[in-house]
């Protein structure tokens, strides 16, 4: 699978595409899969992240999705932010069209 | 144009009742996702970024109004009310679910319509020109041997799993707008000295992280042994093309490291066998059979000039300057090819809505003999508009935002979907694209520069098709943040030509300023006439590159 986080990265989350409709979901504290960021289980160091990550495994069994892992977050007094412009796109819709995706959609999406 | 018979209708049918059931599988969880990948694939099904993907095969760009309103429909009860017209004359929808995938296709199945060969390691959907049947100095309407193509490529078992996917473009004109160098094989129509029809064979072109121009492996392949030459080049590749390297599998590869001259000889000799055999000789009847679909429309015989066209273009500037762009001579008197771009000022390059598509297809009925065609620069074609009714269809297309008068100029920009959707990309092209358009969204200022062409990719994939811009932009991820890298020189015609890099990459703040410097250093020194591309090859990349970088 392709990297998507850095190396030596200190909070990481997990996100994966729910199998039925493609929508990008977010790993919470209860094993729960939502659509907003805003909800994610945050992991601090390595093998926090790792036991995280294998907490998505069930719902790969239970195909209710697909590809989970991990990335790089931050977290501010706003909330949780993705790191990267890859995933805070994901996490808000095409920057292209404001209208569609999450950030039409939930509150907490960060541009 | 061309209509299923009842074996393509059964076909396709039968593949959407398979799919159905293999989309059930998954969904229960019988199949699992490294099982069911590449089984959607063969479906054109990708999962992106936000939501899956649907790739929608448009076989060398033709579509009939029913087709393209049946595509509007899709696009509003399964997507979100548009579609991305493709540098491959494709469309892809961008928010599908893959629970209403089956529906989806065995809806498009009844207007003949798939979406096989859009993904996976075959022959891809066939490419060619969309001023097929109209263009002046046309040999043959190119779509002829694009169908047939497309009929020897379905599901030809010998070639459903190659080292990689592969791409045949056809051009019928001495202009290519079909860009079929940079394919893994290019076929020009040409004209023997006793006015036979053959084609002229290009092997070993494509873009990506290893752009290459095709080498001439022939001069003249007869009509009837086109296939067996087809199968003569695949059969070569599928042997020795590389499997262990997904970087170095295409064919372009495997040519590049034995040689123009050693695949020339493999595939003569492939050739020879299978002349020998027999079984790939095609009958001109048949060939006839496929070419009678392809018959000119009912042309009326009109006067070349007129008065309506000519009036209108003195009474409305705005359609004067259409008319100068957008148009393109036909080759019946009384006619003219209309471009429809999809690139308005600041809007998304490719990007139509589902009530555009409607619109344009009751314009094409009632204007184009009830058909069109997508181009691979992502955009529309009406191949046979009278001129008396070009003031008409202006007026039609401006009421829909379709009537950007910017076809080949600066604002004409190629753009792949990039970082905004793609799951492969590394930067957003789009947003490039977009402000690079509202820079230079003078109309005045754009026919004073000229033809210039601009392509943007996200990745070095290529899809924008960058190496073969006149200005070509990359964008690359430098530790999480977008850059820009710019090549120049590229062109993707009959002087195909991959661009040569300016220079350090520029941040997403600073690429339009870049490319309004290249331009501004062309319309420096060029001489009388001289398009950028013209200038670039008299001067090359120094005096571009020295102005880029001397503030630096």
């Amino acid at each position: 699978m392709a990297q998507h986080t850095r190396k030596g990265a200190q909070f990481q989350a997990v996100t994966a595409n729910r199998l039925a409709d493609g929508i990008v979901v977010y790993l919470t504290a209860d094993a729960q899969w939502s659509e907003s960021l805003q909800d994610a289980a945050v992991a601090e160091g390595k093998e926090a992240a790792e036991a995280l990550l294998a907490k998505a495994a069930p719902a790969v069994e239970d195909n209710l999705v697909v590809e989970p892992y991990l990335f790089e977050v931050v977290r501010e007094d706003s909330g949780i932010r993705a790191a990267s412009v890859r995933e805070t796109i994901r996490q808000a819709g095409p920057t292209v069209r404001l209208d569609l995706g999450k950030q039409a959609e939930l509150s907490g999406v960060h541009s | 144009m061309y209509r299923y018979d009842e074996f393509d209708q059964q076909i396709v049918n039968e593949r959407v009742a398979q799919f159905r059931g293999q989309v059930a599988r998954r969904l229960s969880g019988e199949l699992t996702e490294d099982e069911f990948k590449p089984l959607r694939l063969m479906n054109g099904v990708y999962l992106q970024l936000h939501a899956y993907m649907l790739r929608i095969a448009i076989p060398y760009g033709t579509l009939s109004s029913r087709q393209l309103r049946m595509l509007a429909h899709l696009g509003r009860k399964y997507d979100r009310g548009y579609g991305h017209f493709t540098t491959r004359q494709n469309l892809q929808f961008n928010w599908p679910a893959l629970k209403d995938m089956p529906d989806l296709l065995a809806e498009l199945a009844t207007v003949e319509m798939h979406a096989i060969q859009t993904s996976g390691n075959c022959i891809r959907n066939v490419t060619s020109d969309q001023y097929a049947g109209a263009a002046k100095n046309e040999i043959e309407d190119p779509r002829i041997v694009s169908e047939i193509i497309r009929q020897w490529s379905t599901f030809h078992p010998e070639f459903s799993f190659l080292p990689r996917k592969f791409k045949i473009a056809v051009s019928g004109t001495p202009d290519d707008r079909a860009a079929i160098r940079v394919h893994d094989i290019g076929i020009q129509i040409v004209q023997d000295a006793k006015g036979n029809i053959g084609y002229e064979v290009y092997v070993g072109g494509g873009l990506g992280r290893t752009p290459m121009i095709g080498k001439k492996l022939t001069d003249f392949v007869p009509k009837e042994d086109l296939l067996a030459y087809l199968e003569a080049v695949m059969r070569v590749y599928n042997m020795y093309g590389r499997r262990d390297n997904m970087y170095k599998s295409r064919i372009k590869i495997l040519v590049h490291e034995i040689g123009a001259e050693e695949m020339k000889r493999q595939v003569d000799a492939e050739f020879a066998e299978l002349k020998k055999a027999g079984t790939l000789h095609l009958p001109l009847e048949e060939v006839a059979r496929i070419e009678a679909y392809f018959r000119p429309p009912a042309f009326e015989d009109l006067p070349n000039e007129s008065t309506e066209l000519n009036k209108a273009v003195l009474a409305d500037p705005d359609f004067a300057n259409w008319v100068k762009s957008n148009i393109a001579e036909h080759k019946v008197p009384g006619y003219a090819i209309v471009n429809i771009s999809l690139k308005p000022i600041g809007g998304v390059p490719g990007d139509c809505t589902s009530d555009q598509m409607d619109a344009v297809a009751d314009i094409a009925e009632k204007y184009s003999f009830d058909e069109l065609r997508v181009t691979h620069e992502q955009n529309l074609t009406l191949a046979h508009v009278r001129k008396k009714d070009l003031h008409a269809v202006y007026e039609a297309l401006k009421k829909h935002d379709l009537a950007t008068a910017n076809i080949n100029l600066i604002t004409d920009q190629i753009a792949c979907p990039g970082l905004d959707y793609c799951a492969l990309a590394n930067a957003r092209s789009i947003p490039i694209a977009q402000r690079i358009s509202e820079r230079f969204a003078d109309i005045a200022r754009q026919h004073e520069i000229g033809e210039l062409k601009i392509n943007n990719s996200g990745c070095i994939n290529a899809c924008g098709h960058h190496h073969v811009g006149h200005i070509g932009i990359l964008g690359v991820d430098k530790k999480g943040v977008e850059y820009y890298q710019v090549t120049l020189g590229g062109a993707a015609d009959e002087k195909t030509a991959i661009g040569e890099i300016v220079g350090p990459a520029f941040t997403e703040g600073e690429i339009v300023d870049a490319i309004e410097k290249i331009v501004n250093t062309y319309l420096g020194i060029r001489t009388e006439g001289e398009r950028f591309i013209d200038t670039y090859r008299r001067v090359g990349i120094e005096p571009f590159k020295e102005n880029l970088y001397a503030a630096h």
